[in-house]
Formats: structure tokens, C-alpha cells, sequence
């Protein structure tokens, strides 16, 4: 079975089906993209995988396991980590803290451990430290390490939210519109950050995006929606060139 | 000068069950950015489990106060899962409504159960007093100072060094993105109003010697807590616990030095005259909004 598995998945809000029925399974390594004009299902697709709304019908599967029912929290522990389309960090606290946060789900010690400040405590701080400056490291995020999330700028925020989601050291990630915002540089920064998440640290990517350059850029593979249907599924340049994908685009 | 001592330290130690009650406003505030109305009723509820527990079942003091803080908590859970998490996601009007409604019912159930007279229950605080040279304090009133700072610096470790309680303050900045760094944000909000009805009760016992317990006490105590929290930058517990004994200790001194009256208005002016200077509070700061 294939790492990620969408079974007919369905998602409706009283009469308006926002995803009808779709299938994809992406493979393990694979960096794969949702497409398709605005209001066409993508962000619900993302919402149905983060466990944030439940599919009306339809299954999930994730590395052989289902979970549909699962509770957004298991996400994370689950290897799972997202991004969100409108950046949802901690604002009043450093980017230290921020990545930290993520380290969240690997949590090691308890309560009593922790108010004594055991040296099992000590440890994994460490190690929760030694992850997060790796990440730093990675993303190239030294110039920003205890500033303040509310006085960056929106470009540094988004690396943020990815070196946040990368943190939890996911198997999957998930990222809602990656590019947006961001201007041609911060675009191009962005596209090789992907790669590199694929190509270093092994992760399987899952990103719903606009920028169609940076799709034929980073992707293995898309799937095109409209209608909260799906139109095709293929390499970047055979979606692009499918014409029901052109036509849901131009019009007809 | 003496007279002056004696004032501050009463002052301090009503300031700092206001700061208590005022610490709870804003604990669940922040987690959930719902005014909690029924604060008062919990510290209420707490002092009249601690009665049920020392009086009349005749426990140890500290066994009891220790049940009643427990058992709060356990009803602040509740609350939370029965009243709150139903009408979560109403307008805020609706859910601010629930609260207060809470507060009622609770004062009616509790007037129904233990009766409309002022109870009292023996502490080792109750009598004693603490000489130093000509001035006399009262063991009642130091014991809530002692047990206030105790409190603030157990839950200020629990916070600041703690996992869960890191997790709590990341699900106060942005409950979404804690959902997905995987914090049971469900039961960490369970957990704010745990903590809070706890540290209400803990105000309800200690404040027991002093004000008796009955079905009205919190209800006073929650309208001056409320200014507290105000002054203090609703938002920030430090601020709150700050903001009460400031309040605390005007009341006092104008109820000592001034007219019959100005006690009870002295706290008013000051809010009044912060939110007219410092609308942001003591400890808060203004959020901008950025375009």
C-alpha cells in the first residue's frame, strides 16, 4: 500500500460538496501537489488529512493505518506535520521557542521529572536543543534565533512555520500554499527547501500550491481538482497540458 | 506609622485573595478568551467543601483543605466539559452568559445545600497572632499572604519549566498550531479550568477565618477581583496577582483614612483613572495590528 492513501473522500458542508469522491495515494519519498482554481477543494483535502473536519465519507490511510477517526493532536506523534496557509505561530515568544514547541510530540520526561529537573530532564533538553539548531542550521535561520515572531517580517515567518513543522521530525509534512506571500527570491528559496526536505532528510511532501512555476519545479506528481472533483493526476507537464485542467483554468 | 503597617499588611493579604480570584479570570482567559463570571462561585465552592470536610466531617485542617482543593478542581473540569465545551464556538456574548449563569445556579444549589448562614470552620490560623515590637499582626491574614506567594511561585515553575506547562501557553498564543505540534488542546483547556477553580478554592479556605463563608462571599470578592485583573493587563498572571493586592490595599487605606464610603469606591477611581492613562494595564501590552 502506498504511504499516504485518500479511499473516496468526501467532505460536505450542507448542500455544497467541497471534495466529492476523490482517491490519490502518494508515495513514500514522493513530493506531491494538489492543484486547482481557488474554492476547488485543496485546503479542505488538507484540513480532511490534519484531522481538522471529518470526512463525510471515505477513508485515510497513513503508512498502512488508518486514520480516519483519528484526533488532530495524534497527528504529530502520528509523523505527520503541516503548514498553514495563513502562518499560525506563537507570536509573543522567540523563534528558539517556536521550534522548540515542535519538539512537543517527542517528549520524554513527566511532570515530576521535570519540576525536580532531573539530569534525564537535562538530557533531553539537550536533545530537544540539538534537533532544533539542526533545523536552524538547515533553513539558514541563525540571523533569527531569539528574535521575536511578531517583529519578522512575512517571508522569515513562513521559513519559521517550516522549520517549526520540520522540528517534530515528521515522515510526512504538509504545506498549504508554501509560496504565498512570498516574493521571487523567497520563492526560489523556498522551492529548494523542499527539495532539500525530500532529497536530505527523507520526508515525503504533500503541498497544495499556486505558483505553478514552483510546481513543475519541486513536483513528482499532481493532482488537479475542480469542484472539489478530481481532474487528473499525472507529472506536472501532463496535468498542465490535460485539457480539462486547461479548460477549468481559461474557461471554456 | 504603626497603624499605617497594620493597614498595609490587611490590605495586602485582601489584595491578594483579590489577586487569587483575578489570577483564575485570567488563566482561563487566556487559554480560551472567555470571562469566567463564575469565579467568584468557585472560590465559594471551595470554601464551603473545605467546611463539609473540616467541620463537619470533622477532618484534619490541612487533609481537608487539601480534599476541597481537589475536589474543585475536579468540579472546574467539569464545568468546562458541561457548561463551556457545548457552547463553544457561539458568539462570545452567549458563552460569557453561560458563565454567569453558572455562577447563579451555583450560588442558589449552595444557599439549598449548606443554608444562608455565615459558617465558620476552625484553622490553626483563626487566633493567633504574630508580635514584632507594638505591632500585631493576625496569623489569618499572614497565612493567605504566605499561601499566595507560595501559590504564584508554584504555578510560575509549572509554566515556565514543565512541558504541559509550556504546552498550556502555547495553546493560549494559537490554538491551531497547537493542535498540530500535538497538544491535547481539549484537555489542556480542561486543565486551565481545573487549575483555576483550584487556585479559587485555595483563596475560599484561607479566606474562611476571616469573611466566614456563605453563599454571597464571591460574588463581592469577583467585582472587585475584576478591576484587579483590569489593572494588571487582563491577560498577564503576574499582572493579576499585582493588580490585586494594589486594589487590596487602596481599599484598605481609603476605608481607614478617608470618609465612610471611599472604601468601596477608592478601587473604582484607580481603574477608572488607569484606563484613562494606561488603557493597556500595568503588565499588558497593546496588540497592532498589522496590514
Amino acid at each position: 500500500m502506498s504511504f499516504l492513501v485518500a479511499e473516496n473522500i468526501s467532505l460536505q458542508f450542507g448542500g455544497l460538496k467541497a471534495v466529492d469522491q476523490v482517491n490519490f495515494a502518494v508515495e513514500r519519498g514522493e513530493i506531491f501537489t494538489i492543484i486547482g482554481p481557488n474554492g476547488a477543494g485543496k485546503t479542505s483535502i488538507f484540513n480532511l488529512i490534519s484531522r481538522f473536519y471529518n470526512p463525510t465519507s471515505g477513508r485515510l490511510f497513513f503508512d498502512g493505518e488508518e486514520f480516519t477517526s483519528a484526533p488532530p493532536h495524534r497527528i504529530a506523534k502520528m509523523g505527520i506535520a503541516r503548514t498553514f496557509q495563513n502562518i499560525e505561530l506563537f507570536d509573543n515568544t522567540t523563534v528558539l521557542s517556536n521550534l522548540l514547541v515542535g519538539r512537543h510530540c517527542h517528549a520524554t520526561t513527566n511532570l515530576v521529572q521535570e519540576l525536580l529537573f532531573l539530569p534525564a530532564v537535562r538530557r533531553a533538553e539537550f536533545e530537544h536543543r540539538f534537533r532544533v539548531e539542526q533545523v536552524i542550521e538547515l533553513l539558514d535561520l541563525e540571523p533569527y534565533r531569539d528574535k521575536l515572531i511578531s517583529g519578522l517580517p512575512y517571508g522569515v515567518r513562513k521559513v519559521i512555520e517550516l522549520a517549526r513543522a520540520l522540528c517534530s521530525e515528521p515522515k510526512l509534512m504538509l504545506l498549504d500554499e508554501p509560496s504565498s506571500g512570498l516574493n521571487v527570491e523567497e520563492t526560489d528559496d523556498m522551492s529548494f527547501w523542499i527539495r532539500d526536505i525530500r532529497d536530505e532528510l527523507g520526508i515525503t511532501v504533500l503541498m497544495v500550491e499556486h505558483d505553478m512555476n514552483l510546481v513543475s519545479r519541486v513536483s513528482d506528481r499532481v493532482l488537479a481538482l475542480n469542484y472539489g472533483r478530481e481532474l487528473a493526476t499525472g507529472t506536472p507537464s501532463e496535468v498542465q497540458s490535460h485539457p480539462e485542467v486547461v479548460a477549468a483554468y481559461l474557461g471554456t | 506609622m504603626l497603624d499605617f503597617i497594620q493597614q498595609l499588611v490587611s490590605g495586602v493579604a485582601l489584595g491578594c485573595i483579590y489577586g487569587l480570584i483575578a489570577l483564575g479570570f485570567v488563566l482561563i482567559y487566556k487559554t480560551t478568551e472567555v470571562v469566567n463570571f463564575a469565579q467568584g462561585e468557585l472560590l465559594m465552592l471551595g470554601g464551603f467543601f473545605a467546611f463539609t470536610f473540616i467541620a463537619l466531617l470533622g477532618l484534619n485542617y490541612w487533609i481537608g483543605f487539601a480534599l476541597a482543593v481537589v475536589c474543585m478542581a475536579a468540579f472546574g473540569a467539569a464545568s468546562e466539559r458541561f457548561v463551556l465545551r457545548p457552547v463553544l464556538g457561539s458568539p462570545q456574548f452567549s458563552i460569557v452568559m453561560a458563565t454567569v449563569g453558572l455562577g447563579f445556579f451555583l450560588r442558589s444549589v449552595a444557599g439549598m445545600i449548606w443554608g444562608t448562614d455565615d459558617l465558620k470552620i476552625d484553622t490553626p490560623f483563626s487566633t493567633g497572632v504574630l508580635r514584632i515590637g507594638d505591632l500585631v499582626l493576625a496569623h489569618d491574614k499572614l497565612s493567605v499572604i504566605v499561601a499566595t506567594a507560595i501559590l504564584c511561585i508554584a504555578l510560575y515553575l509549572f509554566f515556565t519549566k514543565t512541558q504541559l506547562g509550556t504546552a498550556m501557553r502555547a495553546t493560549s498564543e494559537n490554538m491551531l498550531a497547537a493542535y498540530y505540534m500535538g497538544i491535547p488542546v481539549k484537555t489542556v483547556v480542561s486543565l486551565t479550568w481545573a487549575i483555576s477553580a483550584a487556585v479559587a478554592a485555595c483563596a475560599g479556605v484561607l479566606l474562611a477565618p476571616i469573611t466566614f463563608i456563605h453563599s454571597n462571599v464571591g460574588l463581592v470578592l469577583a467585582l472587585k477581583a475584576f478591576p484587579a485583573a483590569v489593572l494588571g493587563g487582563f491577560g498577564s498572571i503576574p499582572g493579576a496577582v499585582v493588580g490585586g493586592i494594589i486594589i487590596g490595599v487602596i481599599e484598605n487605606m481609603a476605608g481607614f483614612y478617608l470618609a465612610q464610603g471611599w472604601k468601596d469606591v477608592a478601587p473604582h477611581i484607580v481603574l477608572l483613572t488607569m484606563l484613562l492613562l494606561k488603557p493597556e494595564g500595568l503588565f499588558g501590552h497593546i496588540g497592532r495590528k498589522k496590514v
